[in-house]
C-alpha cells in the first residue's frame, strides 16, 4: 500500500508556496496540454488559475461531454444504522451527540428498498457509522442480500474495511464503495478525531486501494472541504485518485467534494469552501483525469447542482435524507447533516432532463457467476 | 566423421576440437559463438570440447542489423 | 567531430548513462566500413547488430571490426518467430562476451514485420530474469508495454510505423501515451524516416530514438548520420525547454461560470 509514500513526498515540500508561485502564463501552458501530471494539477489549483476559471470550465465541460455524454447517474443514499464509536468533531454522529441512535432490521430494511425503487432507481449507497456491533459483517452481508433483490448496483460507504472484508462483501452483492479520508493532513486528522477507530489515519487512507485489490468495480473518494486548506485537500485528493487508478487501471475511481453542511455538534470548519474554489476544485480534477467520476450531493442546494451539473459531474443523489430510515419514517431524527437539496427523484429527472441531460437510472447489473 | 555444421554436413577430421574447427575455417575465436548440440558452449572450453559423430554444431557472428 | 552533448540529461538504462539519444543500427549499409564515420558524426554510443550463422564461403569481414568498444552493443533477436527462438539467440548473443543488452523482436509476420507482443513479454520475462538488459520492440500497445515493464523490461520500443517504411510516427498518439504513463525510457523504433521525425519524437517525449534505414538508404549515410544526431539532441532540448502555449481561439459558447458572480443565492 503506497499512497502514504506519495502524501509524504508532497507534504515535504512547500505547497502553499508552490501554488503561489504559479503565473497566468504556467495555467495558459497547462491548459494547452492534452495529458495532464501532478505539477499540471496543483497549477489548475492555485490562486493563478481562478482568473481563467470559464476557460477551465468550458474545457472540463467538453472533456466530460466527450467521455461521458450528456448522463448523469442517479442514486441515493440508505442509512442502514448511525451507531457509531467514534468521537469525530465535525459529526453529527459522533458518539458524544446526544442524538437517537437507530439501526434497521431487516424488515425495516426491506420497508425501505421497497419505497426507494418505486422512484425507479437501481443504484442505492448504503451508510452507516462505524460500529462492529450495530453494522458488523453479518449484518452488512444480511442487508446486501435484501438490497440485492431491488437494486442493480450496491456501494457503500461505511468504516474501512480489511481486504478480506471487501472480497467477502463484494462476493455478497457489493460493486462500490465510498470513503472519504475527511483531511489528509495527516495532524489536523489526529485531533478531528478524538477517539475510536477512525484515529487511525493510516488504515483509512489505505482502505480505498485495499478495495481495489479485493475488485471493487468502483471507488470512490474524497476529503470534506472546510476542514483544512480547500486546494491541499483537492491536490491530495486528485493525487490519491490518480495513483489509484495508475495501480488499479481496471477500477472506475470517482472523486466527490463534499463541502460542510450545518449539522448537529458545535464545530465550525476553519477553512470554508466558496463556490469559486468549489467550481475550480471540481474543473481542475475532471481536467487532471477526464475519465474520472464526479458525484455532487444533495450537500449542496438545487440552484448550485443544476450550475455545476455542466462542469463535469457524472453521478447525483436525488431524494436524499440522511437520517436512518428516512425513506420510510417521516421523523424528526438527527441525520448525519442537513440536506439542501430536497428534490424527489421525478422532479431530479425532470430539471435534469430540462437542461439537457439524460437521467440514468440503472447504469449497468453485476451478473453473479 | 560426419557432423552437423550450420545446417550442412561436414566431413571432419576424428578429434577434431572445436578450436581446432575454427582454425579450419580461418575464424578467430573471439569472433564467434558457438553452440554444440544446443549447448552454449564458452570460449574457455573451445580447445578442450572435441567434436563427434552427428554432433550438431551452429556457428554464429554478428552481423550488421537494426 | 562530435557537438556539444548535454551530460547533464543522460538517459540511464542497464546501468549506463547515454549522453547521446540517437541509437544507431549496423544493417543495409553498402559497406560496414562506413560505420565507425557514422558513430562518429551522429555521437551514437548504442548499435544494434544481428546474429548469423557464419558463412563459411564468403570472406570473414566481421561488422565487430568496424564498431568501437566504446559503444554498447545491442543485439537483436531477429530471425525469431517466438519466445523460444528469442531467448536462445539472446543467449547466444551474450555468449559473444559485448554484454548483457538485448533487443528482443519477435517477429513472425512477413508482410509488415510487426512484432508478436505476446511472445515478446513471454521472452522478456525470462530474459530478465536471467539478468539481461532486456529492450524489447513493439507495436504501441499500452496494456502490452504495461506487462513488458511488470516482466522487467529496461525500456520499450515501440515502432513509428513498420520497418523500412520510413513512414515516420504514424502511431504518434499512441506512443504519446505509452510515454505519459510508463516510467521506462520509451525509445522509438522503426519507421523513422527523417530527422524532422526523430526530432518529432524527441519534443513529444520519447527517451531516444532508434534510426537504420533511413541513415543507410540516404545517399550520403554519413551527413545524414549527422542530421539525425542534431535532430535528437534538438527535439530534446526542446522538450526540456517546454513548449509555449498554443492561444485557441475564444469560445463562442455561453458562459459557465456566470453563475458564481451573480447576485449571492
Amino acid at each position: 500500500m503506497g499512497f502514504y509514500d506519495v502524501y509524504k513526498q508532497w507534504e515535504q515540500k512547500d505547497v502553499d508556496g508552490l501554488l503561489k508561485s504559479v503565473t497566468s502564463d504556467d495555467v495558459l501552458r497547462t491548459l494547452a496540454k492534452t495529458r495532464l501530471h501532478e505539477q499540471d494539477y496543483l497549477t489548475l489549483l492555485a490562486p493563478a488559475a481562478q482568473e481563467h476559471l470559464e476557460a477551465m470550465a468550458q474545457r472540463a465541460h467538453d472533456q466530460t461531454v466527450a467521455q461521458f455524454g450528456k448522463t448523469v447517474v442517479l442514486y441515493t443514499p440508505m442509512y442502514l444504522s448511525n451507531y457509531c464509536v467514534n468521537h469525530c468533531l465535525y459529526c453529527g454522529f459522533n458518539a458524544r451527540n446526544n442524538i437517537s441512535r437507530k439501526h434497521l432490521d431487516a424488515g425495516e430494511v426491506e420497508e425501505e428498498a421497497r419505497r426507494i425503487s418505486e422512484t425507479g432507481l437501481k443504484h442505492i449507497l448504503i451508510l452507516t457509522g462505524e460500529s462492529r456491533t450495530w453494522a458488523s459483517m453479518d449484518y452488512l452481508k444480511t442487508c446486501v442480500a435484501i438490497l440485492s433483490r431491488y437494486f442493480t448496483s450496491i456501494a457503500i460507504e461505511i468504516y474501512p474495511l480489511e481486504t478480506q472484508e471487501y472480497r467477502e462483501l463484494i462476493t455478497a452483492g457489493v460493486d462500490a464503495m465510498t470513503l472519504y479520508q475527511e483531511t489528509y493532513n495527516e495532524a489536523l486528522y489526529d485531533r478531528l478525531h478524538v477517539k475510536g477507530p477512525k484515529k487511525n489515519y493510516r488504515f483509512r487512507l489505505d482502505a480505498p486501494e485495499r478495495a481495489c485489490e479485493a475488485r471493487m468495480r468502483s471507488v470512490n473518494i474524497g476529503a470534506l472541504l472546510g476542514l483544512y486548506k480547500g486546494r491541499h485537500e483537492s491536490f491530495y485528493t486528485g493525487l490519491h485518485a490518480w495513483y489509484l487508478q495508475k495501480h488499479y487501471p481496471e477500477v472506475d475511481i470517482s472523486v466527490s467534494f463534499p463541502r460542510m453542511r450545518p449539522h448537529t455538534g458545535s464545530f465550525n470548519p476553519d477553512y470554508p469552501v466558496d463556490d469559486v474554489n468549489l467550481v475550480q476544485a471540481i474543473t481542475a480534477l475532471r481536467l487532471f483525469m477526464p475519465r474520472a467520476g464526479i458525484t455532487m450531493s444533495t450537500r449542496e442546494n438545487a440552484e448550485f447542482r443544476n450550475q455545476i451539473l455542466p462542469l463535469g459531474v457524472t453521478r447525483m443523489s436525488a431524494g436524499s435524507t440522511t437520517v436512518v430510515g428516512g425513506h420510510t419514517q417521516k421523523n424528526q431524527d438527527t441525520g448525519q447533516f442537513d440536506i439542501s437539496d430536497e428534490r424527489t427523484v421525478d422532479q431530479m429527472a425532470l430539471s435534469l432532463s430540462s437542461l439537457g441531460y439524460q437521467p440514468v437510472f440503472k447504469d449497468w447489473q453485476a451478473i453473479k457467476a | 566423421m560426419r557432423i552437423n555444421v550450420n545446417g550442412q554436413c561436414e566431413d571432419l577430421d576424428e578429434g577434431l576440437t572445436i578450436l581446432g574447427f575454427l582454425h579450419v575455417k580461418k575464424l578467430e575465436p573471439r569472433e564467434v559463438v558457438v553452440e554444440l548440440n544446443r549447448t552454449i558452449i564458452i570460449k574457455d572450453d573451445f580447445d578442450t570440447l572435441v567434436l563427434k559423430e552427428n554432433d550438431n554444431l551452429e556457428v554464429l557472428r554478428f552481423v550488421g542489423g537494426g | 567531430m562530435t557537438a556539444f552533448l548535454n551530460a547533464g540529461d543522460a538517459l540511464e538504462i542497464g546501468g549506463k548513462k547515454l549522453t547521446s539519444r540517437l541509437f544507431t543500427g549496423t544493417g543495409k549499409y553498402a559497406s560496414d566500413t562506413m560505420i565507425p564515420r557514422i558513430i562518429e558524426q551522429s555521437g551514437s554510443q548504442v548499435i544494434t547488430v544481428a546474429l548469423r550463422r557464419v558463412d563459411f564461403q564468403s570472406g570473414t569481414d566481421n561488422v565487430m571490426k568496424h564498431i568501437p568498444t566504446s559503444v554498447t552493443l545491442l543485439p537483436n533477436t531477429s530471425g525469431a518467430r517466438d519466445a523460444d527462438e528469442a531467448v536462445r539467440i539472446a543467449r547466444l548473443a551474450r555468449a559473444a562476451g559485448c554484454g548483457n543488452w538485448i533487443k528482443i523482436e519477435v517477429i513472425s509476420d512477413n508482410t509488415y514485420l510487426l512484432p508478436d507482443g505476446y511472445e515478446t513479454v513471454k521472452a522478456t520475462g525470462i530474459l530478465a530474469n536471467e539478468g539481461f538488459v532486456v529492450l524489447p520492440y513493439i507495436n504501441p500497445d499500452l496494456m502490452v508495454a504495461r506487462a513488458l515493464v511488470n516482466a522487467g523490461a529496461a525500456a520499450v520500443m515501440p515502432l513509428g510505423s513498420p520497418i523500412g517504411s520510413n513512414r515516420g510516427l504514424m502511431t504518434r498518439e499512441m506512443i504519446r501515451i505509452l510515454i505519459d504513463e510508463l516510467e521506462v525510457p520509451v525509445i522509438v523504433d522503426a519507421g523513422i524516416g527523417r530527422p524532422s521525425q526523430a526530432c518529432e519524437a524527441m519534443e513529444m517525449g520519447a527517451a531516444a530514438c532508434l534510426v537504420n534505414t533511413a541513415i543507410a538508404s540516404a545517399a550520403d549515410p554519413v551527413a545524414m548520420a549527422m542530421a539525425f544526431g542534431e535532430a535528437v539532441r534538438a527535439g530534446r532540448r526542446a522538450f526540456l525547454a517546454g513548449p509555449g502555449a498554443e492561444r485557441e481561439k475564444a469560445s463562442a459558447s455561453s458562459p459557465l461560470t456566470g453563475f458564481l458572480y451573480q447576485e449571492a443565492r
